[in-house]
């Protein structure tokens, strides 16, 4: 077996056994670059689609909210008999009643300052901060009602659910495209290897007479792939990551986060070219030992 | 040494050999000879482990070649210089680098460039060491073959036909290098259909001839 240096650098003449140029070697420098491009993208698609989907799930998780519909007077004791069975119920770690300015802050966007709470007959909401574990949720809607027909306990799931899920389907869009991606690398780079390999069959001949053996043939076609797929994955990784930065910011405090790479993210794209480096690597190895099989 | 052992060759239903016995001792120098289509280069394939026998069993270097694997059979080669009928070069690199290939492919440096020049020189190739293989004419790509060959000090030497296309001046520079290397106490087995070239060697050599016919190989000193 050769050393895994000479396999890496390979030295003076094996390094030249195969043709430097040609169409096979435009063709995995292209594809590699343009899949590394797009591979950035996914991986800018996969991060943030995971910060939403974790902001979503810590965010409102572990709160709740109760309303007790407006019922002509009866609210005062209903609010207070929901807030002792709340404070009673096993899983409820803090309730707060939310304050009148508190609900003209929270209508102010759709009624404007000032609104008359006084005549507006809304629900007084409870605040409730859930423990880890939470509340047995049927027994306590059961026991809610029992207080104050009409009260509603609320976890938010109704939307907050949804909202992860969507995220976590982005999430997992990203890492399916970047199957994708790498699939089609190996496969492109399979095909260049394998047609450099047709187009070099006298090259091949002239090296197992002379007394090659495979590996060092193998070596000296992967070496060469290797070292194309890599440079042309690094010149993506770049377009791409400029491309990226280009991006304006300031939309993170929207639903949507921002598509881009912070801190060390910025790190994860440089993995691209390592990754298609290997999978060149594999490619043209499994090409080219199938090739030598029938070579005598 | 080179060893053929009830040797059976034939490629579907046509038979070349048919119980091939043969020994062609350490040192000797052996000439095959017989008309085109004969089987001269088939034999000189089983030599060189790009053919396999059908039955029987081919000695090389006092080991059985049978059910070596592929390096194996890489590793003989290195030990066996083989010039070709049809010399065949990696046309994108230069002579030099053609001819010091077996020493990049058995991982030996190329470090010493006199040896490379001497060697270049012995085959009176060395103007053309930067040129590219296209532009050698056949006697030049015959002895850029036979450089190649023994750069790496094979016991045996095999060459087909080395002077299949060149002059007859050009013929016995090449025969004068088979015999050098013959007298270094290396096995020879060339393939001529050049009967002058075989009456030019033994006049100086007590070289050997070995004659397909009739699916057999008959040995003896006479032509
Ligand atoms: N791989 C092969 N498959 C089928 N037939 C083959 C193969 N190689 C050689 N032959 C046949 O075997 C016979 C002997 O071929 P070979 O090349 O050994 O002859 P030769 O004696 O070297 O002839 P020449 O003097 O023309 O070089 C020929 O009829 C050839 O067609
Ligand atoms: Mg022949």
């Amino acid at each position: 077996m050769i050393s895994f240096r000479t396999l890496l650098l390979g030295d003076g003449t094996a390094n030249r056994v195969v043709p430097p140029s040609g169409f096979t070697a435009a063709l995995t420098v292209v594809s590699s670059a343009a899949m590394a491009f797009l591979a950035v993208f996914a991986i800018a698609l996969g991060l943030a689609a995971s910060e939403l989907a974790t902001r979503w799930e810590n965010e409102l998780s572990g709160t709740a909210t109760v309303r007790i519909p407006a019922s002509g007077g009866e609210e005062m004791v209903q609010t207070e008999a929901v807030l002792t069975a709340l404070r009673q119920t096993p899983g409820i770690a803090a309730v707060r009643v939310i304050e009148d300015h508190e609900q003209i802050a929270l209508l102010a966007p759709w009624f404007g300052e000032g609104v008359p709470l006084d005549k507006l007959r809304l629900p007084t909401l409870i605040e409730v901060t859930e423990t880890e574990i939470g509340p047995e949720l049927d027994g306590l809607r059961l026991r809610l009602s029992a207080e104050a027909p009409g009260a509603v306990y609320d976890t938010h799931s109704r939307w907050r659910i949804p909202l992860v899920e969507a995220a976590s389907r982005l999430r997992f869009l990203g890492v399916l495209s970047l199957c994708l991606i790498a699939t089609v690398t190996a496969v492109t780079v399979a095909l260049a290897a394998a047609a450099s390999l047709a187009a070099n069959g006298q090259v091949i001949d002239v090296l197992r007479l002379i007394g090659a053996r495979d590996s060092w043939i193998a070596a000296a076609f992967t070496r060469r792939f290797t070292i194309r797929a890599f440079l042309g994955a690094l010149g993506g990784v770049v377009l791409a990551m400029v491309t990226v930065a280009a991006i304006p910011g300031g939309v993170e405090a929207g639903v949507l986060s921002g598509l881009g790479f912070d801190g060390v993210e910025w790190l994860l794209p440089l993995l691209v070219p390592v990754l298609a480096a290997g999978l060149a690597f594999a490619a043209t190895w499994v090409a080219a030992r199938r090739r030598l099989s029938g070579v005598e | 040494m080179i060893e053929l052992d009830s040797v059976k060759m034939s490629f579907g239903d046509r038979t070349l050999f048919q119980d091939v016995t043969l020994l062609l001792p350490e040192g000797s120098f052996h000439f095959l000879t017989g008309p085109s289509g004969a089987g001269k280069t088939t034999l000189l394939r089983l030599c060189s482990l790009q053919l396999r026998a059908n039955h029987g069993r081919v000695r090389l270097l006092g080991q059985d070649t049978r059910g070596l694997d592929r390096d194996a059979i890489a590793s003989f080669r290195r030990r066996i210089g083989v010039v070709h009928q049809d010399s065949r070069f990696v046309d994108h690199l230069t002579v030099a680098e053609n001819v010091t290939l077996p020493l990049a492919v058995s991982g030996r440096s190329s470090d010493d460039p006199g040896d490379l020049s001497e060697l270049m020189g012995w085959v009176g190739l060395g103007g053309v060491a930067d040129r590219y293989p296209p532009e050698l004419s056949g006697g030049e790509r015959q002895r850029a073959a036979l450089a190649r060959a023994v750069i790496l000090s094979p016991e045996i030497v095999l060459a087909d036909e080395p002077t299949g296309n060149v002059d007859w001046e050009m013929s016995l520079k090449l025969l004068d290098l088979l015999i050098e290397l013959n007298r270094l106490g290396k096995t020879v087995l060339c393939a001529t259909h050049d009967l002058n070239l075989i009456r030019q060697a033994k006049s100086r050599i007590p070289a050997r001839v070995l004659r397909i016919r009739d699916q057999g190989v008959s040995a003896g000193a006479e032509l």
